[in-house]
């Protein structure tokens, strides 16, 4: 597909394990969502990630508007030229309750984290994130069903066709493990098995993020996990209320995102995006980092230029190198969106 | 003998003041930081709280500048610190370091012991009348430091380029530590307000025409709350996200109650917390917990936007507070968010905790003023 002559906002939402990309037409439609593996280097998928949507943008076609999310998206807005950086609670939240505004709880695992939001008539109320533990989360299915070697795909419905769902416990996801191997060697079915770890991961999940959280009805079950229908059922046998999952659940995140440049561009004074151009896929970007020996905190600085000049620098306590290349990014920005905006 | 003590945030300034006035030779720990944590965490039970950990960490630090001798503050009930200092005491002779180590508190309720204890730390040249004197002088500090941080809790969401306005804190932090007459102590006080409106008359305001910034409400374990480098830098991350803070405890409040018993109230007393917590939480559970939950009452009774609560993981009295809480949350619909620290914290967890909580806070404004600015310009239009 080639899209056309038109105004886009783009939501950028990299994770520890994706990164996600939604291309938001003016009328709140979504036209592109694009789903990469991080990889560990954000850098390049985000590049990677720009390169894709390049080639299936008319050059006609314009960004207007861009938002980033996620742990790297800093990283990403220095990267991008963002409009608008927020935080993966508000971006999920915005998403969920533009999809429809009655949404009262969202649940969303991913990666490496997980979450609940609870919205009353459209705006958090309450959230909650994994502290410690990432048990429970995407990373640990996708681990065991290499370990079973069951693509992850196929995962989930297999836990539906089980008859007798087996205990396991969901505490720690090392000893998930090792009482799943035990389950397994006294020739538990592999069904019942998989059922039995969704419904000890939901009940961790419910102990832990979901504590003292009050859960109604309409749920929104968003992340990469809610892909999964064993996970789905769990959830919806022990909180007796049907998950909805929303369309787009795997890129809620950058949609949100989107939304939140959508509406950052409806406040701002002067019309111009701070994005600097979809070339970007092409340039060499480097991350330099060094300590910082100035206090015995040793921060561990990074920095990050673009063929040689410094974009931005993070990572230090005191703000004595973030705040020093501030205003020269400032300029580099302007300078870049004003030259290479259009693509 | 060369006597050092444990950080706790600006608490430093005021010891140090104390014991240079009574001519006692004295080492201050270089502040806390990620070397502290790591001496610290390498001689303490894995599961103590995070306080242990960075003690321990200021005196090997201290050692280094030749201290042998650890002042530290006692206490009865169920928070463990009473009993740090006895402890550190037998971690650090295990691990080389001999220290002496006087834990100022009524030894079995007796105050001739503590007066003993005193007397040993102050020598023999000293009158009662000298140390009751250095004693004020070191309690008009504190409360002078409380006002200089309050000013700056005010500042902060206000001025533009926060890194100016964490300039003048510093300087002025300076100021209070090397000042050592009562004039020089007000002066200071005063040129941090004066300052601060300086530049608000310069037209400093922020670009983003905030005017009216979030109040949140800061409660917790008082060394967390009063340390930065423990909360991660809390206060001042708020002040950078707009946010006007307030805190349950300042140090003069608790060096009022805790060291002088109650005979002097502090800058902000803690005495009425107990009274605010009594529908929630009655009686006494050990280090600040009644105080917490007072605390969460009061900021919602003068209502404050949010409340955010922070403590040490393994906490015990916060976290029977943090189990009271969710109910006063309820009771006045004051959004709480409770925030746990330990030596594998992370800023970047806390910024997005921080960012998503400021956002839950200020998203229902935004969206009240953006519904406002539309209805004016159909408004305009339909004339």
């Amino acid at each position: 597909m080639v899209l056309g002559e038109d105004n886009y906002f783009l939501g950028v939402d990299v994770g520890s394990v994706s990164t996600n990309i939604v291309l938001l037409r003016s009328d709140n439609t979504v036209a592109e969502t694009l789903y990469l593996r991080t990889q560990g280097r954000p850098m390049q998928t985000i590049q990677e990630g720009i390169k894709l949507l390049r080639t299936k943008m008319k050059t006609s076609a314009e960004i207007i508007g861009v938002g980033t999310t996620g742990s790297a998206r800093q990283l990403a807005a220095t990267l991008l030229g963002a409009d608008v950086v927020k935080n993966e609670i508000t971006a999920h939240a915005v998403a969920a309750s533009r999809v429809d505004p009655r949404v009262q709880t969202i649940l969303e695992i991913g990666g490496q984290d997980s979450k609940i939001i609870i919205l009353r008539d459209g705006v958090v109320a309450d959230f909650a994130m994994n502290t410690v533990c990432a048990a429970g989360t995407g990373s640990f299915l996708d681990q065991q069903a290499a370990r079973l070697s069951i693509p992850i795909e196929e995962f989930g419905s297999l836990a539906l066709q089980a008859k007798h769902p087996v205990q396991i416990a969901g505490r720690c996801s090392v000893f998930a493990e090792s009482d799943m191997i035990h389950k397994q060697q006294l020739g538990h079915s592999l069904p019942d098995i998989i059922a039995g770890l969704c419904q000890a991961m939901v009940r961790n999940y419910l102990n832990n993020v979901g504590k003292n959280k009050d859960i109604r009805s309409p749920i929104f079950f968003q992340g990469g996990v809610a892909a999964n229908p064993g996970i789905r059922k769990a959830f919806e046998d022990e909180l007796g209320q049907p998950m909805i999952v929303p369309e787009h659940y795997g890129v809620m995140g950058a949609l949100g995102a989107a939304y939140l440049a959508q509406e950052k561009a409806g406040m701002r004074a002067e019309t111009r995006t701070k994005f600097r151009g979809l070339q970007l896929g092409e340039t060499q970007f480097q991350a330099k980092s060094f300590e910082c020996s100035g206090c015995a905190n040793r921060c561990e600085i990074v920095e990050i230029m673009q063929e040689g000049i410094s974009l931005a620098k993070w990572g230090d306590r005191c703000g004595k190198w973030s705040t020093a290349v501030e205003s020269g990014v400032g300029l580099n920005i302007t300078k870049g969106a004003s030259e290479k905006r259009r693509a | 003998m060369k006597v050092t003590f444990p950080h706790m945030g600006n608490a430093w300034i005021v010891i140090q003041t104390l014991f240079e006035s009574l001519n006692v030779e004295v080492v201050v720990p270089p502040v806390n930081s990620k070397q502290t944590l790591n001496l610290g965490t390498r001689l303490s039970p894995e599961s103590a709280c995070l306080p242990l950990k960075l003690n321990l960490g200021n005196y090997i630090e201290a050692a280094e500048e030749g201290a042998d001798t650890i002042v530290i503050t006692g206490g009865i009930g169920p928070c463990r610190f009473g009993y740090y200092g006895e402890m550190e005491r037998q971690i650090l002779w295990d691990a080389g370091y001999e220290y002496d180590v006087v834990t100022l508190e009524p030894p079995d309720g007796s105050l001739l012991g503590l007066a003993k204890r005193i007397r040993y730390l102050a020598g023999t040249n000293n009158s009662w009348t000298k140390i009751l004197k250095s004693l004020r002088f070191a309690y008009l500090k504190s409360v002078a430091l409380d006002r200089v941080e309050d000013a700056i809790h005010w500042a902060r969401p206000r001025l533009s380029q926060p890194i100016e306005t964490e300039k003048l804190y510093e300087e002025a932090k300076k100021r209070l530590a090397q000042t050592m007459t009562v004039k020089g102590v007000q002066d200071t006080v005063r040129w941090v307000q004066e300052s601060i409106h300086e530049r608000l008359k310069e037209g400093y305001l922020r670009s983003d025409g905030v005017n009216k910034p979030l109040r949140i409400g800061i409660i917790g374990e008082i060394y967390t709350i009063l340390d930065p480098y423990t909360s991660l830098g809390l206060e001042k991350e708020l002040g950078r996200l707009g946010v006007e803070v307030d805190r349950s405890i300042y140090l003069s409040g608790w060096v009022g109650n805790h060291v002088f018993q109650g005979l002097v109230p502090g800058y902000r007393s803690i005495q009425s917390y107990p009274s605010h917590a009594k529908p929630f939480l009655p009686h006494f559970v050990g280090g600040h917990g009644q105080e917490t939950v007072g605390a969460a009452v009061k900021f919602a009774r003068e209502g404050f936007d949010g409340i955010i609560q922070i403590f040490p993981l393994s906490c015990m009295p916060e976290i029977v507070a943090a189990s009271v809480l969710p109910k006063v949350q309820e009771t006045y619909k004051v959004p709480i968010m409770t925030l746990i620290v330990d030596e594998h914290s992370g800023q970047a967890g806390m910024q997005t905790r921080l960012e998503a909580f400021v956002d839950l806070l200020e998203r229902p404004r935004l969206q009240r003023a953006i519904g406002q600015t539309r209805g004016e310009v159909f408004g305009v239009g339909g004339r």
